[in-house]
C-alpha cells in the first residue's frame, strides 16, 4: 500500500527512474512542445487567426456607428415576422457593424466571397455568442467592447448568425444572417 | 486536546481513524450524496429537454434546472466530497488527530448553508444565470451571498487540512515525507486556496452590485476571473481524483508508485502551471492579446498536459508492476486481464482513467488550442468535454472511494453487491458514450445551454443537419442511462448507510499509532521485459499518443476549411 504510505527511501527526488517512464517523459515533452509552436506556426502561415483589434465602446456609440453604414450601403429591406431589416452591402475592405441585442443581430449583411471586410461587433446589453453556422466559427461577444474581426467568406451561400451565450428567455430565438454573393 | 482524541483502527483496512475527524467525513459525504441526488434529478430535467424529440420542459423551467444542475454538481456535489477526502488524506493517511474539529465543523455549516442559500435563491426563479453568472446579467443577491459562505466554508476547511498536517508533522505520527497520495491531497488544497481567492475577488463585487452598492462590475474582467475560479476549481478535481486513482492502485493491488519522484514531480507541474486555463474560456474574446491567450492557454508550454500525460502512465504502470510481481507475466496484458474488474472500486478508478485520458483530455487539448477553440467556442462540445473531465473523472473516481469506504468508514457492508458490481460500466460507458455524441454535436456547431435547436418563435429560422437532431437525440438516451447507473449508486450508497449489515468498528484507543518505517523498497527495474519494468502500459500510452495527435491534425484541417479570419 505504498502511495498511501510514506515512501521508504526519505529522499524520494532521488528514487530511480524506471525507463518506460523517461522514455515516456521525453515523448510526450516533444509533443506538447510540437502543440506549443504549432499555435504559433499557424499565426504565421495559417489563414484563421483571431483578431485582438478591441475598442472600448457604449450601447449608443456603437448604435450611431453602425446606424452610420446601414444609412450608407443598405441596398435591400427584409421583413421577418412583423420587422424589417435593412440588408447592409459594405465594399471590400469596408467596416460593416454588427450590433447582438435581446433577441436579434442587426442588421443583415451581404458580403463578396474571396473579399475581405472589417466586422465590428458588440453586445447593447448582455454577454451574446456569434455562432456563424453552417461554417462554424464561434466568437464571444461581451458588452462595453467593439471586436473588430476581419472576415473572408471562402463560400457563398446563406449563412445564419445563432446566439450561442446564454442571454435570458428569448435566447433561443436569436437569430442573425449573412448571405455571401 | 490530543487526550481527548479517540482512534479507532478499523479491522478491515488497517487504517485509523481519529473518531471526531470520521464524524466529519461522514456528514461531508453524506451532504455531498444528497447534492448528487438532486443534481442527478436536475439532469433528467436537463437531459429530457434538450433530446429534441422529447423537449420536456419550458424555456424558464430549463435554464433555471440546468444552472442548478450545473451549480449543484460542479460545485456543491464534488467540494463536499472533496473535503472529506481532504480529512481522510491528512488525518487518516497521516494517522493523526484532526485540528481543531470545532473549526471544521463551522466550515460545515458554512458550506451548508452556503449551499442551501444558492439553491433556495436558484428555486425561487430569479436567478437563472448559469453557473458562470456573467454580469451584467443579474441573479438574486442571495445566489452570490450563498456562494461567497460556501467559499468562506471551504477555505476553512483548507486550512483546517493544512492544520492537520501540522499536527502530524509536530506529533510525528510518520516518518519521512507525506504519502503519495496526501501531497496530491494538498497540491489539490493549495489549487483550492488560489481558486477561492479568485472566486471571492469576483463574487463579492458583484455581490454588492446586485444588491446597489456597486455601480459596475466590468463584463472582461468580470470573465477572466471568474474562470480562474471556474476553471482553476475543476483543477481542484484533476488534482483530488488523480489522487484517488493512485490510492485505489494502492489498496487493490498494494502497487507502489513506479517513481516517487515522478509522481511527485508531475504533482508539483499542477501547482505551478493548473491555474493559467482559465484562459481556455476565453481565447474567443476581444481585448485579449495574442500572446497572453498563447501562453496562458497552453499552461506555459503544455506542462500541466505533460504532467497530466505522466500521471496517466505512471498509474496503470504501477499497477502493471505490481501485478507483474503476482505472477502475470505473461504477453504485454495478462497483468490487465487478470485484474478484478469485477471489484467496483478497481472497475470505477479503471473506467475512469481511461475515459479522463481518451475524452476528457484529448478534447479539451484540442479545445484548449488558441485557433481551434473557434470551432468549438459555446458549443455542445464544451459540456461534452467536461461531462468527460467532471462525470467520468472525477465523479467516478469519487464513486470508486466510496465503494471502499463503506465497509471502512461508513462501517456497513455493502447492500446489493451485484448491483455495485455492474454500477461503473453502466454509469461509466455511457457517460462515455453521452460525452462522444455531445461533442460529435458540438462539432456541428450546436449551441450549448440552449432550449430549442428549432429556434421556435424566432423571426429568422435556422435548421441544423439532420445528423445534429440524430446526436443530440443520442445524448438523451445516454443521458438517461447514466442518470440510472446515478441512482443505483445513491441507492447502494444511501441503503447501505441504512440498512447494510454493521460491522465490527475495531479497536479503540485514546493514542495514535504512528506508522511505522516503511522498509526499502527493491528498484522496479527488475520486473518486466527489455529493462521495462511496464511495457504494456507503453503500449497502452502509445495508443493514446497516437489517438491524440489524429484528432489533434484532424481539428486542424476542419478549422482550415472555415472563413479566413485575420
Amino acid at each position: 500500500m505504498s502511495a498511501i504510505l510514506p515512501p521508504s527511501e526519505r529522499l524520494w527526488w532521488k528514487h530511480p527512474l524506471d525507463r518506460v517512464e523517461g522514455a515516456w517523459i521525453v515523448i510526450a515533452l516533444i509533443w506538447c512542445l510540437i502543440m506549443f509552436f504549432m499555435m504559433i506556426f499557424w499565426h504565421i502561415y495559417g489563414k484563421q487567426n483571431l483578431s485582438t483589434e478591441t475598442y472600448r465602446t457604449t450601447a449608443a456609440q456603437f448604435s450611431a456607428k453602425a446606424q452610420a453604414v446601414v444609412d450608407k450601403y443598405t441596398v435591400r429591406q427584409e421583413k421577418y415576422g412583423d420587422k424589417e431589416y435593412p440588408v447592409v452591402h459594405p465594399p471590400e475592405g469596408g467596416d460593416v457593424y454588427l450590433i447582438g441585442r435581446l433577441w436579434d443581430w442587426w442588421p443583415i449583411i451581404e458580403l463578396e466571397k474571396d473579399k475581405t471586410y472589417r466586422l465590428h461587433l458588440t453586445s447593447m446589453d448582455y454577454n451574446h455568442g456569434f455562432s456563424l453556422q453552417p461554417t462554424n466559427i464561434n466568437i464571444q461577444v461581451v458588452p462595453g467592447y467593439e471586436h473588430v474581426v476581419k472576415v473572408t467568406p471562402n463560400q457563398s451561400g446563406t449563412f445564419s448568425i445563432v446566439c450561442n451565450e446564454y442571454c435570458g428567455i428569448g435566447h433561443h430565438t436569436m437569430l442573425g444572417r449573412i448571405y455571401v454573393k | 486536546m490530543t487526550t481527548a482524541t479517540i482512534y479507532r483502527t478499523c479491522p478491515r483496512s488497517g487504517l485509523q481513524f481519529d473518531t471526531q475527524a470520521e464524524k466529519l467525513m461522514l456528514a461531508n459525504a453524506v451532504v455531498a450524496v444528497v447534492f448528487l441526488l438532486i443534481g442527478g434529478i436536475l439532469a433528467i430535467g436537463v437531459a429530457l429537454t434538450r433530446w429534441p424529440a422529447v423537449h420536456w420542459l419550458a424555456a424558464d423551467t430549463f435554464y433555471m434546472t440546468l444552472t442548478a444542475h450545473g451549480i449543484d454538481m460542479l460545485i456543491f456535489w464534488i467540494i463536499f466530497f472533496e473535503v472529506a477526502v481532504l480529512y481522510f488524506c491528512s488525518s487518516t493517511l497521516l494517522r493523526c488527530r484532526i485540528a481543531t474539529p470545532k473549526i471544521a465543523w463551522l466550515a460545515f455549516a458554512l458550506m451548508l448553508i452556503g449551499s442551501v442559500t444558492t439553491n433556495v435563491a436558484i428555486f425561487k426563479g430569479e436567478s437563472s444565470v448559469m453557473m458562470t453568472s456573467y454580469v451584467p446579467m443579474m441573479a438574486a443577491p442571495a445566489f452570490y451571498l450563498g456562494l461567497i459562505l460556501f467559499a468562506v466554508g471551504a477555505l476553512v476547511a483548507c486550512f483546517v487540512f493544512f492544520g492537520t498536517l501540522v499536527v502530524a508533522k509536530r506529533d510525528k505520527t510518520y516518518q519521512g515525507s507525506v504519502p503519495l497520495v496526501t501531497f496530491g491531497a494538498i497540491t489539490a488544497a493549495i489549487i483550492a486556496v488560489f481558486t477561492i481567492a479568485s472566486g471571492a475577488i469576483i463574487l463579492i463585487p458583484t455581490f454588492l452590485m446586485s444588491v446597489g452598492i456597486v455601480k459596475e462590475v466590468d463584463p472582461l474582467v468580470y470573465r477572466t476571473i471568474w474562470w480562474a475560479f471556474g476553471h482553476s476549481s475543476q483543477q481542484i478535481n484533476v488534482a483530488a481524483h488523480i489522487s484517488i486513482w493512485y490510492a485505489i492502485a494502492a489498496i487493490a493491488f498494494g502497487a507502489k508508485p513506479m517513481s516517487e519522484r515522478v509522481s511527485r514531480g508531475a504533482f508539483l507541474l499542477y501547482i505551478l502551471f493548473l491555474q493559467l486555463a482559465s484562459a481556455h474560456h476565453l481565447l474567443a474574446d476581444p481585448g485579449l492579446s495574442t500572446g497572453w491567450k498563447v501562453v496562458n492557454t497552453s499552461y506555459f508550454m503544455y506542462f500541466a498536459v505533460l504532467a497530466s500525460m505522466i500521471h496517466g502512465l505512471t498509474i496503470p504502470g504501477a499497477i502493471e508492476v505490481a501485478q507483474r510481481q503476482k505472477g502475470y507475466t505473461k504477453g504485454l496484458f495478462e497483468w490487465l486481464r487478470k485484474a478484478p474488474w469485477g471489484n467496483p472500486v478497481f472497475s470505477g478508478m479503471f473506467i475512469s482513467l481511461i475515459g479522463f485520458g481518451f475524452l476528457g483530455g484529448i478534447s479539451g487539448v484540442m479545445m484548449g488550442t488558441e485557433q481551434l477553440n473557434m470551432i468549438i467556442h459555446n458549443t455542445v462540445y464544451v459540456p461534452g468535454h467536461f461531462h468527460a473531465t467532471v462525470v467520468v473523472g472525477t465523479t467516478l473516481s469519487f464513486m470508486a472511494l466510496t465503494y471502499f469506504l463503506i465497509p471502512v468508514l461508513f462501517k456497513r457492508e455493502m447492500i446489493a453487491p451485484g448491483l455495485a458490481k455492474i454500477q461503473p460500466y453502466l454509469f461509466g460507458l455511457s457517460m462515455y458514450f453521452f460525452c462522444l455524441v455531445m461533442m460529435g454535436a458540438g462539432t456541428l456547431g450546436v449551441s450549448r445551454r440552449h432550449w430549442d435547436m428549432a429556434f421556435s418563435g424566432a423571426a429568422m429560422t435556422y435548421e441544423w443537419p439532420g445528423a445534429a437532431y440524430l446526436m443530440m437525440g443520442l445524448v438523451g438516451i445516454a443521458a438517461m442511462a447514466a442518470i440510472v447507473g446515478g441512482a443505483i449508486y445513491i441507492y447502494i450508497t444511501v441503503g447501505s448507510l441504512l440498512w447494510g449489515k454493521k460491522l465490527d468498528a475495531g479497536k479503540l484507543s485514546n493514542q495514535p499509532t504512528p506508522i511505522p518505517p516503511t522498509p526499502a523498497s527493491v528498484a522496479v527495474q527488475s520486473y518486466g521485459s527489455a529493462g521495462f519494468a511496464a511495457p504494456g502500459t507503453f503500449v497502452l500510452a502509445m495508443v493514446f499518443l497516437v489517438a491524440f495527435v489524429l484528432y489533434y491534425f484532424i481539428n486542424w484541417k476542419y478549422l482550415s476549411q472555415v472563413w479566413g479570419l485575420s
